[in-house]
């Protein structure tokens, strides 16, 4: 018999049982099971990593062609005006039989005959690309400036959020669309790197924030008596323990940084032809909506999905890395519980009230 | 207080000058004033070439362009755009009224269905209600806003135009939305089961019953709000209004409110006839939208009781809904003139600038079709905004109800309402009141997409043409115009914490 069961009931708080769960665990492991255990991340983790092993293999990058049979720039004969040949099964309300039909131009073709697959392909891939540099560059930006300003406050911070200050000033796009006619064109790194040299400061101040109340405790003491140095107690012994505030908002902040790219593309302001990203393609294909829904379609379709998939993993990053987490069932659930067991229905939470009682937690009057 | 607005306004301008230092530096590094003429085959292109050099003084440095730009703005000269001709603040003028317009019914729009979405998810956290709005604030916050434009242009405009040519609905389409409308509003009130089915039935009803009076009175041609619909709407505004200011219980406030929909029935026709008479103007608008909330204040205090000053509040809340229903009214009576003008041709959804050229007609035609024009723009801006507010007010509405104050507040018996307006709603206020206004800037950004997409002639279009075809002047003005708002913004967000929260003081 464990000790929880000894307790009386008063005592044995979901808390309890929670703290159980979790007892022998490192604070990475704890991390990594309830980033494992939430789903709605688990399931974006996977589309996300297949749109990127699809966008990469499929046209290759570099010299590599790719298995995809045609490449994004080559000229086809149009068949049947361009339509897709996607077909979806049955049992999604398609005709295509048990599986889906794949046929030759699946996204179809715009209207000099191009396949459209293979333009999403490349489009998204160059998307991939600046999202990815912009979340390691403004990550790396963002840490420094942050880990500087904490760490040393006095003049140093001063100088540092000033300058924070002075890039939030302006609204992103504006600053990007400035940047993207600067740096802008077919180089997806290094317009990413530029975006990322804008979008760095809020994590440069949720960083640094952190640093300062790192910076009072024991083991920064303890660091600093051994002998290290400003920068390994910096980056080797505080730097781990702001980690889920770094990992929680790069993500989210590649997640804003797609919609910024594909957004200043096509504005005219990011990658221009031949480069291709999806924001470009959706400006090229906008004029066809009436005629060709599918060229404006399908890369809308594949910035929502991205975005959706890196917004719902930070969320789950979030959940994980954050202490107070605790899982909490749906409130009918709760209901049914509390009316099979009346003890427990003062563990619950202040602002639901039990539905038995009638009450309208609604804004009507009661 | 003084010394604080002092030392924040010469912070912001100092800010301001080396955020326009940097951004000329860039702007004009960005820009490529040659790119026309590197592709041109005249004979004369060295000649072209130091001619436009001359003109845009390029052998100076960038640096004392820099302060000979600054030295003329501080002069009032913003310059002359030289692709164009034209001097800036001439073009400027009249984009500035079209970007306001646009980001004004934008913000407001989100700020209210964003914030009421938001809070009735909180209350209701871990309901379905809550998961859905959590899923959908998702979904919005992941659309790219420019993809969401070029599709309302394309889709949404002529959808909805074929609908209006041929304005019949299907009887099981409005089955379908009734079904939905209710669906939903169970959802958000929730409660036990059979409250869940009264609230079903009740919103299916009532939208069932107003889609069904929509079609069979032939409404969407001629659009109006006639009196009986008035008494209605004005009726139900008023129990809403009271119900969330001061509670049903309190007959005085809802008499006063009652009162004041009262006075908007009988001022119907007189301010038909009244309209016929003047000439109309937005400077009007407003004095008559002060005089309202002045006259609902005068009936919440013409009905005393012991506390007039809710009252008051409630019949000038309801009085200023019951007055935009008339102004409303106004604008839906020319709608089949408007549909039938030959400028239109029976497509009253624009998709194009922000106005229909000549049109002719009266101020309430002139407003109707900014209107027109205003609604997909409008509808894609606050798309993208009502969900950063949801989250915002969410959040914050979770935080403020888990405090100890709010569980006294029940324990001392206070009703609901009482617990959730007053001490709930209000405190969760301050949060996102700092935010709102550093919001609206994000949302200035977010209308250079809205204006690209939808050719509206606003700032933001003027900004991106001006810097694709390196005109410096017209981008630095833009520029300094949105670093002064953010700052502005900024400020104001202070002021306005200090003015919500008690515990924050600004003459420190």
């Amino acid at each position: 018999m464990s000790i929880i069961e000894q307790l009386p009931p008063e005592d044995s708080t979901e808390n309890a049982i929670e703290l159980r769960e979790v007892a022998g665990l490192s604070q990475g492991q704890i991390v990594r099971r309830r980033f494992l255990r939430h789903r709605g991340a688990m399931i974006a983790l996977v589309i996300l990593a297949f749109v990127v092993i699809l966008a990469f293999t499929s046209v290759g990058i570099g010299g590599w062609t790719g298995w995809w049979r045609f490449t994004p720039n080559e000229i086809n004969p149009v068949v049947n005006g361009g339509k897709p040949t996607l077909l979806l099964p049955a049992w999604l309300g398609g005709d295509a039989g048990l599986w889906f039909h794949w046929g030759l131009h699946p996204f179809g073709q715009d209207e000099i005959g191009r396949d459209v697959f293979a333009r999403v392909m490349r489009g998204t891939q160059t998307s991939l690309i600046i999202t990815a540099t912009v979340g390691i560059s403004a990550t790396v930006v963002g840490i420094v400036v942050g880990a500087l300003a904490g760490f040393n406050r006095g003049r140093t911070d001063d100088i540092l959020m000033r300058i924070t200050d002075l890039v939030i000033t302006m609204p992103v796009i504006v600053i990007g669309a400035v940047l993207g006619q600067l740096a802008g064109g077919n180089n997806p790194v290094i317009f990413g790197i530029f975006l990322g040299l804008i979008t760095w400061t809020t994590l440069a101040r949720l960083v640094r924030g952190d640093f300062l109340s790192l910076r009072e405790r024991e083991f920064v003491d303890a660091a600093r008596v051994a002998g290290a140095s400003n920068t390994r107690i910096m980056f080797k012994h505080m730097l781990p323990n702001a980690i889920g505030v770094i990992i929680v908002n790069t993500t989210l902040l590649m997640s804003s940084a797609i919609l910024l790219e594909t957004a200043l593309s096509y504005l005219g302001v990011g990658i221009r032809p031949p480069a291709t990203s999806l924001g470009l393609l959706i400006s090229d294909y906008q004029e066809a909506f009436a005629t060709r829904p599918w060229l404006f379609w399908w890369p809308g379709l594949m910035i929502v999905i991205i975005a959706l998939s890196i917004n719902f993993i930070g969320d789950g990053l979030r959940d994980a890395f954050d202490p107070r987490q605790k899982r909490i069932p749906s409130e009918r659930k709760m209901a049914k519980a509390m009316s099979v067991d009346g003890s427990a229905s003062r563990a619950i939470n202040t602002t639901v009230q039990p539905p038995m009682q009638g009450g309208n937690t609604g804004l009507g009057p009661s | 207080m003084f010394s604080f607005l002092w030392r924040r306004v010469l912070a912001g301008l100092a800010t301001l000058l080396v955020s326009t230092f940097v951004m000329f530096l860039l702007a004009s590094a960005s820009m490529d004033p040659f790119a026309d003429l590197a592709q041109s085959t005249a004979p004369n292109k060295a000649e072209l070439i130091s001619q436009r050099i001359q003109l845009l003084d390029l052998n100076t440095p960038v640096v004392i362009r820099y302060f000979k730009w600054l030295g003329n703005f501080a002069h009032g000269d913003l310059g002359t755009a030289w692709v164009t001709g034209q001097p800036v603040s001439t073009v400027l003028h009249g984009a500035i009224i079209s970007t306001i317009q646009l980001v004004t019914a934008a913000t407001f729009l989100a700020i209210i269905f964003g914030v009421a979405v938001g809070i009735v998810s909180a209350l209701r956290q871990y309901s379905s209600f809550d998961y859905l709005i959590i899923f959908v604030s998702f979904l919005l916050y992941s659309l790219p806003a420019f993809w969401v434009a070029v599709l309302l242009k394309q889709w949404g405009a002529i959808g909805f135009n074929d609908f209006l040519a041929d304005p019949v609905l299907s009887w099981v389409a409005i089955t379908v939305i009734g079904l939905l409308a209710g669906v939903l509003w169970s959802l958000a009130i929730g409660g036990d089961r059979r409250q869940r089915l009264i609230t079903f039935a009740i919103a299916f009803a009532a939208t069932f019953s107003v889609f069904a009076f929509l079609q069979l009175t032939d409404w969407w041609t001629h659009p109006s709000i006639n009196p009986p619909l008035l008494a209605l709407l004005g009726t139900a505004t008023a129990l809403a209004i009271t119900t969330l200011s001061s509670g049903l219980k309190n007959r005085r406030a809802l008499a006063a409110s009652l009162t004041t929909v009262v006075i908007g029935l009988v001022l119907y026709l007189p301010m038909q006839v009244f309209f016929r008479q003047v000439q109309e103007s937005w400077l009007m608008m407003l004095g008559l939208a002060l005089v309202t909330v002045a006259v609902g204040i005068g009936v919440g205090y013409a009905w005393r009781g012991p506390d007039p000053g809710v009252s008051a509040r409630t019949a000038a809340m309801t009085a200023v809904l019951v007055a935009s229903m008339l102004f409303v009214n106004q604008v839906m009576r020319v709608w089949p003139a408007y549909y039938n003008a030959p400028a239109i041709n029976g497509r009253p959804v624009p998709t194009i600038g922000n106005s229909t050229p000549n049109l002719g007609g009266n101020f309430w035609v002139h407003t109707l079709d900014s209107f027109m024009h205003l609604l997909l723009p409008t509808l894609a801006l606050v798309l993208i905004g009502f969900a950063a507010y949801t989250r915002y007010s969410r959040s914050s509405m979770l935080e403020v109800m888990s405090q100890d104050y709010i569980r006294t507040a029940r324990s001392k018996g206070l009703p609901e309402r009482t617990v959730i307006m007053r001490h709930g709603f209000r405190n969760s206020l301050i949060p996102l009141a700092t935010v709102v206004p550093i919001d609206v800037i994000t949302l200035l950004g977010g209308a250079i997409i809205t204006e690209k997409v939808f050719a509206r002639p606003g700032m933001g279009t003027l900004f991106l043409f001006s810097l694709i075809h390196a005109e410096i002047e017209p981008v630095m003005a833009y520029l300094v115009i949105v670093a002064a708002l953010a700052i502005i913004a900024n400020i104001v967000a202070d002021l306005i914490y200090a003015g919500l929260d008690p515990r924050i003081r600004v003459n420190a």
